[in-house]
């Protein structure tokens, strides 16, 4: 099995290698792009739900915390692009350390308000700081990102790069949630109680994964920043935040590819719909792809409600004996 | 594991797919037959999510136009091919759209966005690309470079705020005025308008005593009036849209607060009267030719243009178009224009766009030139007051 796997590892590899070179269209490659940068966010949230149980619907706030810290060096301090770029999720760690003590404090229902109204704060605040954020119009000027004499210009250039990071991250994923810590992390998911009863640091454990999650986030927010060149606060806002969670959802908690595969699915599935609906319904806007989204998401519920690279547990399979079998035909 | 390397395995799959779509339908162009190719031009528009109020009467008015350009045997014969996108007014999503009508669908020029963040999310893209772009949105910013030079690229047909800006202020010195207050919405919109009514009070002489913010989604303004109340201002000025302005307006009514109350062009829809409910009377804006057409002296040359807009538009949508509507209408005129002159070429198209002057259209008459990439000057606007819940052309 582990020979297999690797054999499948190197062949995803190889074909993500290949793509810009097969693909000359920058639509394409910008939809990958895309994908990865999300998927980059998920990831981290992944870890945080699916590994430590914890749910934050603010993921977007550091994503755009990130976006803002790199495209506020490099235009306003004049620091070179690569560099913001790796300073820049320091700014979304802290901040996920500072409140992360007393947030992580909460459990459930009260822990999602408090994501989702540090999420709505720091809205606010890319909007209000209008002399270093630009305000609700936004940022504009940011550089290119260049690697020594290298500028990436086209979307080809910057796939790798975006992917480049991703593979890291994934990387540093496998290992993590393979180490001790992953198993550790498991167990709060788990039952946090049971863990806190065998002696594990849970508060501290918990954070780590926060910290984690907020640089992640930041990275992708950091290379969106330099991608479009141009920031203002609306991609960072709540309906956002949900996406990412959909995401990892939808993917699969507890899974490695489940978030790159939320992300995949959620990026190409809205692509796809922008093609499709005004081909099937002239007249119509983006309200009807909301529509299919949802009727896409209530059949991916129903059928694998654990997301759809998750392994369903043979505890559900025993109490819902039918769903184990619509699952298999 | 073997149900997850299928799930993998149909992901990768699922991308040459996608490849393989792209691919086919790179080489599907519709075929040289007797009628001449296709011109593409593309459309990204705001439709729905915040700002689809500014997005659904573009979208109506640019397949409106399309239609009758067809109707009357396209451009040189060629007929116009235009593919709208809606972006859900979604920054990375404008981004994407704008990708694949210049990547998929080839398109000779693009219009859009409706708002200003949209379509500066756009501006990279299509000048990397080369292609040319026409925004519906306000905000200076867009056809600027951050040197302050015009984008090569980009063209927008909305008056820009400064010219709003200083059409108020001159207004204001006009009446004796020098004290304001000044109160705006709290996003892109009201963020500018105050910037540039800043600029153009200093150059005028007029004194901003106070300068307030609310939220596009706040309910009552009341604590910010109040300041205004008991401030020496002598007339309020408010950068905002509805449902907020209206509301504003209801609250300075209710106040009893006795000065001239100033909108800008952001109230110029019939909803903003509607939410007021009476309040509004009285309200003094400048704005596009449109919501006064039928008042306009028959000297002007806006006036055909803007009458048949209003039957046509009446006429297949049963409602009075919006300034939003016209600034779709201007777009896809001057691209179609640009394109009569240069022919399929995106260079000659942008090089065309630069020289068009003296075009009448909604919003104002176009200069277009390398130095100014809008064209509109203060002519475009009027003054107008609402009596009785309608629109009145004031005399300059």
């Amino acid at each position: 099995m582990g020979s297999k796997k690797n054999l499948l590892l190197i062949v995803i590899a190889i074909v993500v290698f290949c793509l810009p070179l097969i693909i000359e269209s920058s639509y394409y490659m910008s939809i990958f792009i895309v994908i990865g940068l999300y998927a980059i966010v998920a990831e981290g949230l992944g870890l945080l739900m699916g590994y430590a149980g914890q749910v934050s619907f603010g993921q977007a706030a550091f994503y755009g915390l990130g976006a803002y810290a790199a495209a506020i060096l490099a235009t306003r301090c004049q620091w070179p692009p690569l560099l913001c770029v790796c300073i820049a999720p320091l700014l979304p760690s802290m901040v996920a350390f500072i409140i992360g003590r007393p947030i992580l404090r909460l459990r459930e229902h009260y822990l999602v308000l408090a994501t989702l109204g540090f999420g709505i704060f720091v809205y606010v605040l890319f909007k209000d700081l209008g002399t270093l954020t630009g305000g609700p119009s936004g940022l504009t000027g940011i550089p290119y990102l260049n690697i020594g004499s290298l500028t990436l210009v086209t979307d080809q250039q910057y796939f790798y790069l975006v992917w480049g990071a991703l593979g890291l991250t994934l990387f540093g994923m496998a290992n993590l949630t393979r180490s001790p810590i992953g198993r550790v992390f498991k167990a709060i998911h788990t039952s946090e109680r049971a863990a806190e009863a065998v002696g594990i640091d849970t508060a501290s454990l918990k954070l780590q994964a926060f910290v984690l999650s907020a640089f992640l986030a930041g990275l992708a927010g950091a290379l969106y920043a330099f991608w479009v060149t141009f920031i203002s606060p609306s991609p960072f806002g709540f309906t956002s935040s949900v996406e990412f969670a959909l995401m990892v959802v939808v993917g699969g908690l507890g899974t490695l590819w489940g978030p790159v595969l939320g992300a995949a699915l959620i990026v190409g599935l809205t692509e796809f719909l922008r093609w499709a609906v005004p081909v099937a319904l002239p007249n119509a806007g983006g309200e009807f792809e909301i529509i299919f989204f949802g009727i896409i998401f209530v059949l991916i519920m129903l059928f694998r409600p654990k997301g759809l690279l998750a392994i369903e547990k043979s505890s559900v399979a025993m109490s819902h004996p039918t769903t184990l079998r619509s699952t298999d035909a | 594991m073997l149900k997850r390397s299928l799930l993998v395995l149909l992901c990768l799959m699922l991308i040459l797919a996608i490849v393989g779509c792209g691919k086919a339908k790179t080489t599907s162009e519709p075929p040289a037959g007797e009628t001449k190719e296709a011109y593409k031009i593309g459309a990204v528009v705001d439709i729905s999510g915040s700002a689809a109020s500014l997005g659904e009467p573009e979208r109506n008015t640019l397949q409106m136009l399309v239609d009758e350009l067809n109707a009357e045997g396209g451009i040189d014969g060629h007929p116009v091919k235009l593919i709208i996108l809606d972006n859900k007014s979604n920054e990375t999503e404008a981004v994407l759209a704008a990708k694949r009508l210049i990547d998929q669908d080839k398109v000779l020029a693009v219009i859009g966005c409706s708002q200003s963040s949209t379509s500066l999310a756009m501006v990279d893209t299509v000048t990397k690309s080369q292609v040319p772009m026409v925004s519906m949105a306000a905000s200076a910013k867009i056809v600027t470079t951050p040197e302050g030079k015009q984008q090569p690229w980009v063209f927008k047909t909305a008056q820009s705020d400064i010219v709003v800006a200083n059409k108020i202020a001159k207004y204001l010195v006009g009446q004796g005025i020098k004290d304001v207050a000044f109160l705006s919405m709290n996003n892109a919109f009201g963020d500018s308008g105050l910037k540039n009514f800043e600029e153009a009070a200093a150059a005028n002489g007029v004194n901003i005593l106070l300068k307030e913010k609310f939220e596009a989604t706040d309910n009552d303004m009341t604590a910010q009036l109040t300041k205004v109340k008991a401030s020496k201002a002598k007339a309020t000025v408010v950068w905002a849209i509805p449902p907020s302005a209206s509301i504003v307006t209801k609250n300075f009514r209710s106040l009893n607060i006795n000065m001239p109350l100033i909108h800008t062009h952001g109230i110029g829809n019939q909803k903003f009267i509607d939410i007021a409910e009476g309040a509004a009377d009285g309200v003094i804006a400048p704005m596009g030719k449109l919501v006064v057409a039928e008042q306009l002296p028959e000297s002007d040359t806006q006036k055909p243009v803007l009458l048949s807009y209003i039957n046509d538009y009446q006429e297949k949508y049963g409602s009075r178009p919006s300034t939003f509507g016209g600034h779709g209408y201007d777009a896809f005129e001057l691209t179609v224009k640009a394109i009569e002159q240069a022919g399929p070429d995106r260079a000659k198209i942008r090089d065309a766009l630069e020289q068009i002057t003296g075009f009448p259209g909604v919003s104002g008459v176009f200069n277009l030139s390398a130095e100014d990439h809008n064209g509109l000057g203060e002519d475009s606007m009027v003054f107008v007051e609402i009596k009785d819940g309608k629109w009145h052309l004031l005399a300059n």
